[in-house]
């Protein structure tokens, strides 16, 4: 690829719930993650961010300062943060800019989303008959995956114990109390075979970081971390999504397949290279399923991959070091910038009590959201 | 199609009316509810009635009650229930809510006969004349 671009700050507040509007923790992120880098807002040339219901970014400026700096508005379901990230890190391939901010903020009211029909082109009836329901696409699809597959309820179980062991050491998150695989079992069917504490939780947070040309980079103290690769794809036909009044027979397409190939050819690295990765685990089946699609393991080779620790931080691929959004929730605009930041920290060496062992070299994320649409990173230090 | 009519108007358990779909004249993928446009290649899709007999796919059980608006319960008040996509012989799955008498009994590939009303498509185990028809 023409031009390097580098993360040379990273920021990112608590989550969970706040008295903080979604817009305040926002500027909180910004502020953090200007601080990260050593730069100030007036040198940064464009930005770019949004959230999925807590205001527009660009109103930020008015917190943040009246520079005069382009500032694009994002708003791309649960891909919003990685696509700011991908028009921040397009900027300054293009030449636009050589130092640009992407950040991805939310708050969300308790409770699951209540999608409206008519905005899914649905008829009324998908509503008034209870089908708007994010959780029964999430339960059915890794229901399908574990007849298929033969993955197990305990591993689902597995998958949220490490996630709220490691939100126990992750100071941001929002769960940090472990639990352990029997409470996880044992918490009350939510919509089968997935349980109440196997799912995160709509919450409040932000993220945001500061990229730029390594022109800028060699200006600065702190070590910065190289974005290798950045891709966003759209389902294509054939894939299984949420609020589907039907779906296609034959084999699954998978949006998260697409995207992740495209971000490994893009920068010439295998998921055999990587040291660590977050996959978006909006419930315990994602992340298993996300595994394989994202080209880590074969499908069906989780059950024994998780029950063996592989994906524990001391494990040979540390998956969602800093609990994921089952410890931190889910605020939708946020959670695809806290991974990148998480990657950060742990390419850097300093994620604290989480820190991958061995020095990590190599970081992936992956989120991936409604309607069918998945961004993916690769990073490198 | 043929075949789904004529078993429609001679079997008494039939229902009225078939699951109104529609079927691309190109590239033979059928949907459901009917579309002008096929989802694949863009090209025109034509109606088409599914017959409604297929297997399960996959399903859940829905345990706690919907936000309302938009969800109306039922006059009973809540009460949890299943729903799944049932894989129709014409290739494709079609959500549909499941009436079962045993929500433990539900299974993956479990004969579904599934019928469109005035909400969603509701399933229900198929008899024994319905199977593989």
């Amino acid at each position: 690829m023409s031009t390097d671009v580098l993360i040379c700050g990273a920021g990112r507040t608590s989550f969970g719930r706040s008295e903080a509007s979604g817009r305040q923790l926002a500027v909180s992120a910004v502020n953090a993650a200007l601080a990260d880098a050593g730069i100030e807002w007036s040198r940064v040339r464009a930005a770019f961010g949004g959230s999925d219901s807590a205001g527009l970014a660009d109103t930020l400026v008015s917190q943040l300062g009246l520079t005069g700096v382009p500032f694009v508005n994002v708003k791309n379901g649960c891909a919003t943060g990685g696509s700011a990230l991908i028009s921040a890190v397009n900027a300054i391939r293009s030449g636009m800019a050589d130092v640009v901010l992407a950040v991805g903020f939310d708050k969300h009211p308790r409770g699951a989303f209540d999608p409206r029909p008519e905005d899914w082109g649905l008829g009324e009836e998908y509503g008034t008959d209870g089908l708007m329901v994010t959780t029964q696409f999430f339960g059915m699809k890794i229901q399908r995956y574990m007849h298929d597959h033969g993955i197990t309820p305990r591993t689902l179980a597995l998958v949220a114990e490490k996630a709220y062991r490691n939100g126990a050491v992750t100071p941001d998150a929002w769960r940090r109390t472990p639990v352990s695989a029997a409470e996880i079992l044992d918490s009350g069917m939510v919509s089968d075979p997935l349980t109440r504490y196997m799912f995160c939780s709509p919450g409040a947070g932000a993220a945001a970081l500061v990229l730029c040309s390594p022109e800028v980079a060699r200006t600065l103290d702190g070590p910065a971390v190289t974005l290798r690769s950045a891709a966003v794809r759209t389902r294509r036909f054939g894939s299984f999504e949420v609020f589907s009044p039907w779906i296609p027979g034959g084999e699954l397409t998978s949006v998260s397949r697409d995207a992740s190939a495209a971000a490994f050819e893009e920068a010439g690295i295998g998921p055999g290279d990587v040291d660590v990765c977050q996959l978006q685990d909006t419930e315990s089946g994602a992340e298993v399923m996300h595994m394989a699609e994202c080209g880590f393991c074969e499908d069906g080779e989780q059950e024994r991959l998780i029950a063996s620790g592989a994906t524990e931080i001391g494990g040979a691929l540390p998956v969602n070091t800093d609990g994921g959004c089952i410890a931190n929730g889910e605020p939708i605009g946020a959670s695809g910038l806290r991974q990148v930041y998480e990657v950060v920290q742990q390419l850097r060496g300093r994620a604290g009590e989480r820190q991958v062992p061995g020095k990590p070299r190599v970081g992936f994320t992956h989120v991936y959201g409604a309607p069918g649409v998945s961004a993916c990173t690769v990073l490198t230090c | 199609m043929a075949g789904a009519l004529i078993r429609m108007a001679t079997h008494p358990r039939s229902p009225a009316t078939g699951l109104k779909g529609s079927r691309c004249s190109g590239c033979l993928v059928a949907v459901y509810p009917a579309d002008d446009a096929c989802p694949r290649c863009g090209g025109p899709a034509d109606p088409a009635a599914l017959s409604g007999a297929g297997t399960l796919w996959t399903w859940t059980v829905q345990r706690y009650a919907p936000k309302s608006p938009p969800y109306q319960a039922p006059p009973g008040g809540f009460e949890p229930f299943a729903v799944g996509y049932v894989e129709l012989k014409e290739g494709v799955r079609v959500a549909a809510v499941l009436d079962v008498d045993d929500l433990d009994a539900v299974r993956i590939g479990m004969p579904l006969m599934v019928t469109a009303g005035r909400g969603v498509p509701r399933a229900r185990p198929a008899t024994l004349g319905e199977e593989g028809s």
